[in-house]
């Protein structure tokens, strides 16, 4: 990569030295400079359009209901820490954050445990069939699989239980935990686990020492996207949740079930579900590209 | 390798022929490891998959309705005929649930590759700018739908708002007959084109650089270097990002129930499939006609992906 960085680098300033008239000539239909602005407001209006929502939220989370009702008073406020006061003590939402974390997590870990060496099988073996099997989970609508669940947990009384939830959840987090690994093993050298292998491991020691060392990085975004995928997650716990497994996508939901809409406390709830993750994100960002990105550019 | 092959052979015939292993378990485990990792995972997603389908397809064929333990008939095929001549409900759910994907990944495409060849070339800033591409994309997408509840809404609207600086008049956005699909469409095209613009930047930064500069050198302008050279040899990955995106577009469900409730609205203006199965199966437990409308989503959902698979499999070539 770097070797082919440099050459180019060095043909463009040969070719410009050399040619300082043709280089100038070659650039004039796009207009650099006009280009170089263009591109600038371009990207202050991308940024802008991503943004400006969420932080209108945000404002808004800190305004009364009168001043969010008035018009004039869009961006010069008394800041209130009301909303929030409201929302985490009254409406109890300790304990739907606690629910979604500890939803996410257990269904991550467990999510990992199963599909880490399944995806190492796959591509290994290049197991196709199998994985489409895997893939199809990510397919099929979630409501056709809601039905038949809510019969039969709900017969074993385990719906409004952590468990159902979890395991719904798993559902969504081991296909694209699959789909990840499978790519990242898939990059993976095979050289090393056989070398490992001339030197006295057992192929399951290679996989252990060899290759879940280094797949760390891999593990590490397969890890990530699945929380986040879990932690915002509706339809499974608009059914499956209960009052004491509640998650905060359906508290949020709850909130407007009332007639009229307490628009700063629903403000306040959005942003208490959004920041966790948004901080995630940020500390996290090269592994949810990378994750995001998995396979796409594979021919 | 070949050197060592001999003495390997020998040993391991002893240990159950796989190199290095120990007797007993974990020989047995590393002979059989491809299923072994394997299994766990597939015999739970089949389980969680199979045995669902399975009985999705059986409740499509019977009456069930009310519980689902309610004692129900085999019908055969009568669900399926009752949803296909229901032109009030099913066929306006299907036509809202494709043109919700097709603009919503028109949209979200060509922004997407506007902004992706925006950000191609590095620039000063541009960690700032990918922070701002990621936050929409990890936002929970209720949040998302309430957040665009406030700002769209019709009179303390943010949007109405600068609209009324410019002179035109409030619009009633969600709540209107024929702008909520619009609306929602717009909301999926805020929170998902940033996904798109990912994976073409994947795309874009894995391009070689060599038949770009050809055609620099011959002349082309970069009009043409796009259309000419860059989007052909994109097309692959364009056509992943629409088949992952599609998937997801098709199943729309959160910013849809979370902004407009129950059967898409009262008028169901945005009562797509997923949306439409949902109210049958959970609002008003009408579980085979809701199944019969799932198995033909379903069916719908892999003849989309059927599609653009061959497609791509065509323009790979």
């Amino acid at each position: 990569m770097t070797v082919l960085t440099e050459d180019t680098g060095n043909t463009e300033t040969r070719t410009s030295a050399a040619e300082p008239q043709q280089a100038r000539r070659r650039r004039k239909p796009l207009g650099t400079r006009a280009y170089k602005v263009f591109r600038v407001a371009a990207l202050v209006a991308v940024v802008l359009f991503l943004i400006a929502p969420l932080f209108w939220m945000l404002l808004a989370s800190f305004k009364t209901n009168v001043d969010i009702y008035d018009t004039g008073k869009s961006f010069l406020f008394t800041p209130t820490g009301e909303n929030y006061a409201n929302v985490l003590q009254r409406n109890n939402y300790f304990v739907f954050i606690f629910n979604s974390f500890w939803v996410a997590f257990v269904s991550t870990v467990l999510s990992l445990v199963l599909g880490v060496p399944a995806a190492y099988a796959m591509s290994r073996f290049t197991m196709h069939r199998s994985a489409l099997v895997v893939l199809m989970a990510r397919v099929i609508p979630g409501v056709s699989l809601l039905v038949p669940w809510y019969y039969v947990f709900s017969n074993l009384k385990m719906v409004g239980g952590f468990e159902v939830l979890i395991l719904s959840h798993m559902f969504v987090s081991l296909p694209l935990i699959v789909y990840i690994m499978m790519s990242y093993f898939d990059s993976l050298p095979l050289e090393l686990e056989e070398s490992a292998q001339v030197d006295g491991l057992t192929p399951i020691g290679a996989f252990r020492r060899i290759t879940l060392p280094l797949a760390v990085s891999g593990i590490a975004t397969a890890g990530i996207l699945s929380f986040i995928f879990s932690w915002n997650n509706f339809m499974f716990a608009l059914v499956l949740s209960g009052s004491k497994t509640k998650t905060l996508p359906v508290a949020i939901f709850d909130f407007v079930s009332y007639a009229s809409i307490d628009w700063g406390g629903l403000m306040a709830a959005a942003t208490v579900v959004t920041i966790p993750i948004m901080i995630i994100a940020l500390f996290t960002q090269k592994y949810i590209v990378s994750g995001l990105t998995a396979g796409a550019t594979k021919g | 390798m070949s050197v060592l092959t001999p003495p390997r052979s020998a040993h391991s015939r002893r240990a159950g022929r796989t190199p290095g292993a120990r007797p007993g378990f974990s020989a047995w485990a590393n002979r059989h490891r491809k299923w072994l990792f394997a299994a766990p995972a597939m015999i739970f997603v089949g389980v969680l998959i199979v045995f669902p389908l399975a009985w999705t397809v059986y409740l499509s064929l019977t009456d069930s309705q009310g519980s689902v333990r309610a004692a129900s008939e085999f019908v055969g095929v009568q669900n399926y005929l009752t949803v296909l001549s229901d032109v009030e409900r099913f066929w306006p759910a299907v036509g809202r649930t494709l043109s919700f994907t097709g603009v919503a990944l028109a949209c979200e495409v060509v922004l997407g590759m506007g902004i992706a060849l925006l950000l191609w070339r590095p620039f000063r800033g541009e960690k700032w700018v990918r922070v701002a591409i990621l936050l929409p994309l990890v936002a929970t997408p209720v949040a998302v739908g309430m957040m665009w509840r406030l700002i769209f809404d019709p009179n303390i609207g943010f949007i109405n708002q600068l609209l009324g600086m410019v002179g035109i008049p409030p619009q009633p956005w969600l709540s209107g007959q024929d702008t909520a699909l619009g609306t929602t469409i717009f909301m999926d095209v805020w929170q998902w084109t940033p996904m798109v613009v990912l994976i073409l930047l994947a795309g874009l930064t894995s391009l070689s650089e060599e038949p770009d500069e050809a055609a620099r050198m011959d002349g082309a302008n970069a009009f043409q270097r796009f259309f000419f050279i860059t989007l052909p040899l994109m097309m692959p990955t364009v056509i992943v990002a629409i088949l992952l995106r599609g998937i997801d577009a098709l199943k729309t469900f959160d910013i849809l129930y979370a902004t407009k409730g129950k059967g898409g609205g009262s008028f169901h203006e945005v009562e797509t499939l997923n949306v439409y199965a949902y109210g049958l199966s959970f609002d008003y437990n009408q579980y085979g006609l809701s199944s019969a409308v799932l198995i033909l989503f379903f069916m719908i959902i892999i003849g989309t992906m059927w599609l653009l698979t061959m497609r791509k499999k065509a323009v790979s070539k």
